[in-house]
């Protein structure tokens, strides 16, 4: 049985929502419309803030865009929960910057304690997968740090979602079709196949100094592609057998 | 009940204006270009802490490790306001390049003790007057004096929810002072500084 969730606010109150003939199922039995609810991220809360690892060039022709030799470690940086936002939720573009992007990535959600963990043993670690739109604001690069948090970090500009969707219903998170649309128009186009470092590779990695706890995030990188979004503008950006985030710039 | 942290920690760099003069001639070379503008903020996830009194393991691979002592602000209910303040040690694998996010230099598990206290504001005082002390087993190595912050705690704050709000429970260090002492398994660590007490972590070779 495949299982996907949602995590939704109806009528003041937070539910797990599944899929069904289009509409949304809550988890009190009630039956509505997407549209009827205003979506968070499909995460399920932790006792402890969730870990957000998320790597920069891990595509190779995303790198060669951005004029870097292709990494030879993973670049990673950590993001704060309060970045995050939901499906359909809207991102606000600074008035007076020159290039805010959008970076759609495969989201792993760690599914169990990872410490040490060998690559060929990694999967057992996935518990699923959702979409992130990793927007930046190049404006604000600054070499220390870099990406630094002014870049990465701001308020809303990390949507993600709509579903959390269990890694037995992604058998091969390797080989996805990766999308994005800025009003219909396709703008980036690329497939998980040509991360640099694959997920086996950064689950073994990362848990080799640090442990990953359940409901901690990988995001995972984004490939070629990347254009400037002004307000107004609807991005879609959809991971094949994963979901099709929407957000519109404010 | 120790403290510990409900929200995002936030590490931050080159805060002090020891810290900064002594990189600052590197500045305007590569990679960096020119001086930061924007405050330069790490983040110190769940993993990393580590409570008053517990041992901290240090990997074979590490020699040594630099000891960022620090009061870091937490954050109350209501945009900007603080809950009180905490003392810290921010460890970090010794690296020359600020470059890159720091990750694997900061985030190994155990890698922030954390102060039992948490310092409503009105007994801490005005945060420009801290001082904090450092001992490796019981031998003074570092003083550090908050009026030497170039943003000082309300500015910071001011200039880092520009671009991002904090929120209740976040934790944002005000910064630390230049030459961090080094310190290797088998040291125990002693900050305190007036009003705060003292936060102590031993490290330890973590096990294989």
């Amino acid at each position: 049985m495949s299982m996907k969730y949602a995590r939704v606010i109806h009528q003041g109150a937070t539910h797990t929502a599944g899929e069904r003939d289009g509409q949304l199922l809550l988890d009190n039995g009630a039956l509505v419309s997407p549209d009827a609810v205003t979506w968070l991220p499909p995460l399920q809360p932790t006792p402890r803030p969730r870990t957000i690892l998320a790597l920069g060039l891990n595509y190779a022709d995303h790198a060669k865009e951005l004029e870097f030799k292709a990494p030879e470690e993973p670049l990673v940086f950590i993001k704060g929960e309060a970045t995050l936002t939901g499906h359909r939720q809207f991102t606000r573009r600074p008035p007076d910057v020159k290039f805010m992007h959008y970076e759609c990535e495969l989201t792993v959600v760690v599914g169990k304690t990872a410490r040490r963990v060998k690559r060929e043993d990694a999967y057992d670690f996935v518990g699923g997968y959702t979409v992130a739109n990793d927007y930046a604001i190049r404006d604000y690069l600054e070499n220390w740090y870099r990406p630094n948090l002014r870049v990465k970090n701001r308020d809303t500009c990390t949507p993600l979602g709509p579903w959390f969707v269990d890694a037995k219903d992604v058998p091969n998170p390797m080989a996805l079709a990766l999308q994005t649309t800025v009003n219909g128009k396709l703008t980036q186009s690329g497939n998980t196949r040509d991360m640099i470092f694959d997920v086996p590779f950064l689950i073994e990695y990362f848990s080799s100094f640090m442990t990953l706890q359940p409901g901690d995030l990988i995001l995972t990188g984004t490939p070629d592609g990347v254009v400037d979004c002004q307000p107004g503008d609807v991005i879609v950006t959809t991971i094949e057998g994963v979901g099709e985030l929407i957000n519109t710039i404010q | 009940m120790s403290f510990l942290p409900h929200g995002t920690v936030y590490g931050t760099l080159l805060n002090s204006q020891g810290e900064w003069d002594a990189l600052r001639a590197q500045m305007d070379q590569p990679p960096y270009k020119a001086p930061p503008k924007a405050p330069v903020l790490y983040v110190k996830p769940a993993n990393t802490w580590s409570a008053h009194g517990a041992s901290i393991p240090v990997p074979a691979h590490v020699p040594q490790v630099e000891v960022g002592a620090t009061i870091a602000m937490v954050m109350g209910i209501g945009h900007g306001t603080v809950a009180g303040y905490v003392l810290l040690n921010d460890l970090s694998v010794p690296h020359a390049s600020f470059f890159r996010p720091p990750v694997r230099f900061k985030c190994l598990d155990g890698f922030l003790g954390i102060g039992a206290a948490l310092v409503p504001p009105a007994e801490a005082g005005d945060p420009a007057h801290f001082k904090l002390e450092v001992r490796i087993n019981g031998e003074l190595k570092q003083t550090f004096d908050f009026a030497d912050l170039i943003r000082p705690a309300e500015q910071l704050l001011a200039d880092v929810n520009e671009f991002m709000t904090l929120q209740p429970g976040d934790v944002l260090m005000l910064g630390c002072g230049p030459n961090r002492p080094l310190a290797a398994a088998g040291d125990r660590i002693d900050i305190s500084a007036p009003g705060f007490g003292t936060l102590t972590n031993t490290l330890m070779a973590e096990a294989v």
